[in-house]
């Protein structure tokens, strides 16, 4: 949490000025009592009317004041917390753009969005909350405890008992109940994990009937959840009845010594009085400083949790290579890779060389590798043996978005964005003129889209106002707007029918720019056409060369090639 | 209409509350009991006091007797707050609770339309963001609100005790800070409201971007993007500085007013104490009593602008559970013995009544068969299937399955005899084999594992990390989507009802698995209606009937030979699959 406090910075004035306003009025508030002695003493027992209705105005001026600085402060602390959450969520959301693969793959959307929102408030209230209270309580805390010593030392012992008393009971629930908050937000990751794919799987869900098993494992998580904030909700609870308590085990220990000392000659009875209300203005204080030191703790929790993500390294790093390869497009020299805790490789000891305009065709089962082979060009996940190059130079050392300016990718997941086609293209380029948009529309063969709803046409959150067809061809007219100097299509005509694909790989080697093009696919027909072939085969290349070398040499491509050509000449 | 708004959020949170009426009781008694203690004990401490005169004249033993007493009162106040503090948490949570359980209720029940049309990150923002916010307003309002009435009724005794007429004045002039609290909290329900609804989009915002956070280093977006979110973060900046800086006053205004009122009635005081109507003892306790009785309008006006803000997100989560509608099952007739006819008689259909889509669509299944549907891209096919699983319903004509129209029937016994695998690979956070067992929960091992084999995901299974065993991501991330097909075909093996939809099923499988599944789909649909929707021509040749549709018609209908002998549209699709020359 601590570290999270260099956001603040930015607000060091207000930060300071907040509490020091709080303070002030504060201070205003204790000289109340004393304008209602004067009232007293010089109006009632001197029977002056005029110097009643004098001090009555002093202390509605009093009253002015305080509102006035009080709302100052308001302002300030209003303005510190909510900057301060402001930038650290612009900090964390730059930070998880960072992330690797790898990375996301691990940590999971749910907990990263939980701590983006809900996370994030609490930060804010507690901010909020600590600004305004922070200078307030200790400063009537320990006042309180000096003006008891300007009265008798002896007694004033019983404050310096009770102080550190009450402060380990306070800290102490505080550090019992932190680890319990997290736990909380723990939860609450799971149940917001479970409402985003009953969201996402509606239709799967629905046709399996599941809705009522979906309820109750739901439920459970939700159970877990209020179970978890009942449990630490008992113990904060503590905090105010402890208090209590112990206080008035001070009042009467403190009485008690006062009665001695009185007795003994050295006190007045007056003195007691005052130094019983010096205790009593502690207790008000604490039974404020309880609902903050709540809403604190909560808001340690989860600015813990945020610095846990902010803590973790984003990126890859670039490192220098001596690897190179004029002339050439993409180069894999003996590369394998293996996923975080899998223990097979997925690919191994690919080596390959394209040069710039050519083709490249990947085809191998289910699960062979293509597109971890694919995932491997821009860096997405990193060799864990052997070098690739692009352009020429070693992926490790050219920065990410250097290297990833140069790489088209469409993704097997056809995924669109929220807004409008427009928009979405212009995620390849974000200066492209309508002519660049057009051309890429209709290389992509998905200029007929645009024709009937136009470039400005609404696309819904993953696209879902379009067919998965349409989605394809609007990902991959994304991909050319870049004009990248290698094309990589990731099984990205699936959902296409035959005589669209055609179209599309004529466009494609048509391309005025002439890219690189990597097309992995699962049709021969799709990748028959390349300069060559990679064919993969449990994560081994078993294959690789031009269609009709491939034909005679290769056995697995062979069967591949009947399975979908063999049924047309029966 | 604000105002209508916000009483409605109310009326829903008292709705909540019905059911923890004896806890709400309980939680009262407990705060006023611990009130009255609690005020007590000061007079219990001036009595002690009292005891304590000048050297000589202390009375140790009364002074003991008191100790004990305030002992006492202090150890039950402690006990009970503790009690009541518990019971506040518990009311408070299970209302969250129950909330989330009646919103996940909802969702099951929302139409599918609702879901294709409306964010999922802003349903999700709800359920989350706003029923924690709307809960921790609920805890501080029943934790301040009830010990703070309390309170005034209880000084207001005491105040009465020692000058009605004063106290009269007091009464009158306190609920001018409920009236200050009171406009503010009118003006701050609207930025409340902005700050509500800027956050949940930029929750939604964050989840579209995080979701698909590959796709978005994959275009160099991020610093597009982090832009794009400090531009919405910036506006929630100024919402939530308006909310919380207007909200806030509330607390320094009601004091200043409270402030106002004790001065006027120090003067007064004094003025009768001058007349000889109050002894200065008197005004002095009764001016402590005043402060007491001032202060709980502070907190209760504090808590009021909490309030604002946890019946703005109440509103939200209600707008969902309340106002989005809810399916409504036309009918409970249950299907049985399905032998598999299907019937689509003038079927019409469109998402938008502005753009037709489906018009006028005929078909006759007979059991067993095999219905093949193909064409362009975006020509109905999915729609299809939307309409004969009950997604959505016809506009016109009618949908029979068995001879019974199936918005008779419940949906479950519709969906019951379907077995689907759509293109979208749908999994869940789980193990593989929860995900295979999906339908079909009490499956033995060795039954999965037949699936499995069925399906040829076996051999991948096999290979993950831990088999079978392997927790999958969030949205199935760590399998290829061919892979995931897999386990969505295994899904369906293993339950087998007696009709099945396959919507581009093996669009990612490779064509060698894919000629192995067909043996086992062959398998599978021998003697099931079977509506197979497929690009791949080759998947669909031995289907039974051929339907070719194009821009939501039937243009051609008939076997594979009979179409390809029309040489019309079917017969150029096919074609075009199989040129090698492009």
């Amino acid at each position: 949490m601590f570290k999270l406090l260099k956001y603040l910075k930015h607000y060091t004035l207000q930060s300071i000025l907040g509490p020091l306003f709080k303070l002030s009025e504060a201070a205003l508030e204790l000289l109340v009592p004393l304008v209602v002695a004067a009232i007293v003493d010089q109006g009632i027992t001197a029977g002056d009317r005029s110097a009643i209705l004098w001090y009555s105005l002093l202390m509605v001026a009093f009253g002015l004041i305080g509102l006035a600085l009080s709302v100052t402060a308001q302002y300030f602390s209003a303005k510190a917390a909510v900057g301060f959450t402001t930038r650290v969520r612009s900090a964390l959301f730059r930070h998880i753009q960072g992330f690797t693969y790898t990375q996301l793959d691990q940590i999971g959307t749910s907990t990263l969005i939980t701590r983006m929102t809900s996370d994030m408030n609490q930060v804010q209230s507690a901010v909020n909350l600590t600004l305004r209270l922070l200078l307030r309580s200790p400063f009537v805390v320990l006042g309180a405890m000096v003006m008891a010593f300007t009265i008798d030392w002896k007694a004033a012992l019983v404050f310096v008992v009770t102080i550190p008393v009450l402060s380990v009971v306070v800290f102490g629930i505080m550090l019992i109940c932190i680890p319990l908050y997290k736990k909380v937000q723990a939860a609450l990751d799971r149940v917001l994990g479970r409402t985003r794919e009953n969201l996402s799987g509606v239709r799967v869900i629905r046709a399996f009937c599941k809705e009522e098993e979906e309820i109750a494992e739901f439920d459970a998580r939700n159970r877990v959840l209020t179970g978890a904030q009942k449990f630490v909700g008992r113990i904060s609870a503590l905090m105010n009845p402890l208090t209590f308590a112990l206080i008035n085990l001070a009042i009467i220990l403190l009485i008690h010594t006062g009665a001695l000392r009185v007795e003994a000659g050295i006190l007045t009875q007056g003195a007691v009085v005052a130094l019983y209300n010096y205790m009593s203005q502690i207790l008000v204080e604490l039974i404020k400083l309880a609902s903050m030191i709540i809403s604190l703790t909560k808001g340690v929790a989860c600015g813990n949790r945020i610095q846990a993500v902010l803590e973790l390294p984003t990126g890859e790093p670039v490192r220098e290579s001596g690897e190179t390869a004029a002339g050439t497009a993409l180069v894999f020299r003996h590369v394998s890779f293996r996923y975080e805790g899998a223990q097979e490789d997925s690919l191994t000891d690919i080596s390959l060389t394209l040069k710039p305009g050519e083709t490249l065709g990947v085809i191998g089962g289910t699960g062979s590798g293509k597109s971890t082979f694919a995932n491997l060009i821009p860096r997405f996940y990193e060799a864990t043996e052997g070098v690739v190059l692009v352009g020429g130079k070693d992926v490790c050392s050219l920065p990410a978005g250097e290297l990833r300016s140069r790489i088209g990718t469409v993704p097997q997941k056809a995924v669109l964005f929220k807004g409008t086609i427009r928009e979405n293209l212009c995620w390849g380029n974000e200066n492209a003129a309508d002519e660049e948009l057009h051309a890429a529309l209709s290389a992509a063969q998905a200029a007929e889209i645009v024709a009937a709803k136009g470039l400005d046409a609404p696309v819904e959150q993953n696209g879902r106002n379009l067919s998965g067809g349409q989605r394809q061809r609007l990902t991959i007219a994304r991909a050319l707007v870049k004009k990248p100097e290698i094309l990589i299509l990731d099984d990205s005509a699936s959902a296409l029918d035959f005589a669209t694909d055609a179209a599309l790989r004529r466009a494609l080697r048509e391309l005025p720019w002439k890219p690189a093009t990597v097309i992995i696919s699962q049709r021969t027909s799709s990748i028959a056409h390349a300069d060559q072939i990679l064919v993969l085969e449990d994560g081994e290349a078993v294959g690789l060369g031009t269609h009709e070398a491939l034909l005679e040499s290769c056995p697995v491509y062979k069967e591949i090639y009947d399975s979908q050509f063999g049924g047309a000449k029966a | 209409m604000k105002k209508t708004n916000q009483k409605a959020a109310l009326q829903g949170v008292l709705k909540r509350l019905r059911p923890y009426t004896g806890w709400v009781v309980l939680s009262i008694l407990l705060a006023t009991v611990t009130v009255v203690l609690s005020l007590y004990i000061p007079i219990l401490v001036g009595k002690a006091i009292d005891c304590i005169i000048a050297p000589g004249k202390v009375d140790f033993a009364a002074i003991f007797r008191i100790f004990l007493e305030i002992g006492g009162a202090a150890g039950i106040t402690a006990l009970l707050q503790w009690v009541m503090n518990a019971i506040n948490n518990k009311i408070t949570y299970q209302v969250i609770e129950d909330v989330r359980e009646e919103a996940i209720r909802k969702i099951q029940r929302l139409p599918v339309s609702y879901l294709d049309s409306h964010s999922s990150g802003d349903i999700v923002s709800r359920i989350i963001a706003d029923v924690d916010q709307f809960a921790d307003g609920l805890l501080l309002g029943f934790t301040q609100l009830f010990t703070g009435v309390v309170t005034i009724l209880v000084t207001l005794i005491f105040m009465l005790t020692i000058h009605p007429g004063i106290t009269a004045l007091v009464v009158v002039l306190t609920p001018l800070s409920l009236l200050m609290a009171r406009f503010i909290a009118g003006r701050t329900y609207k930025m409340f409201k902005l700050q509500t609804e800027t956050r949940g989009e930029q929750t939604a915002f964050i989840d579209e971007m995080i979701a698909n956070q590959k796709v978005v280093k994959a275009f160099n977006r991020e610093e597009i993007n982090a832009e794009r979110f400090d531009e919405i973060n910036s506006r929630l900046e100024k919402a939530s500085l308006k909310a919380t800086f207007f909200s806030s006053l509330t607390n320094p205004c009601t004091r200043f007013i409270n402030n106002v009122i004790y001065a006027l009635v120090a003067l007064t005081g004094a003025l009768v104490a001058l007349a000889g109507g109050l002894t200065v003892g008197g005004l002095t306790c009764f001016l402590s009593y005043a402060n007491q009785y001032t202060k709980p309008f502070n907190e209760i006006s504090g808590v009021i602008t909490e309030l604002q803000s946890a019946l703005a997100c109440a509103a939200r989560i209600f707008d969902l559970t309340d106002q989005a509608p809810a399916l409504k099952e036309t009918g409970s007739g249950e299907l049985s013995g399905v032998e598999g006819h299907v019937d689509l008689q003038n079927v019409a259909f469109s998402y938008m009544p502005e753009q037709k889509l489906i018009e006028d669509l005929n078909l006759q299944v007979q059991p067993g068969q095999r219905i093949a549907i193909v064409g362009p891209t975006g020509c109905g096919k999915t729609t299809l299937i939307n309409l004969l699983m009950r997604f959505y319903d016809v506009n016109e004509g009618s949908i029979q399955v068995e001879r019974c129209d199936i918005r008779t029937l419940t949906r479950r016994s519709l969906r019951k005899n379907y077995g689907m695998v759509l293109q979208e690979t749908w999994l869940r956070a789980g193990t593989v084999k929860e995900n295979i067992a999906m339908g079909k929960p009490d499956a033995t091992d060795e039954e999965i594992i037949a699936a499995a084999k069925a399906s040829h995901a076996h051999s991948f299974i096999k290979r993950l990390p831990q088999g079978y065993d392997t927790l999958l991501t969030e949205d199935g991330g760590n399998l290829s989507q061919g892979q995931r097909q897999l386990l969505c075909i295994a899904r369906v093996m293993l339950c087998l009802p007696p009709m099945l939809i396959l919507d581009e099923a093996t669009s990612s499988i490779d064509t060698r698995t894919e000629l192995k599944i067909q043996d086992a789909f062959a398998k599978m649909m021998k003697g099931r209606t079977s509506f197979i929707v497929a690009h791949r021509l080759s998947t669909i040749r031995d289907a039974d009937v051929i339907l070719v549709m194009k821009d939501g018609h039937i243009i051609e209908q008939g076997n594979h030979e009979t179409l390809l002998a029309q040489n019309g549209f079917y017969a150029k699709l096919y074609n075009s699959q199989f040129s090698l020359t492009v």
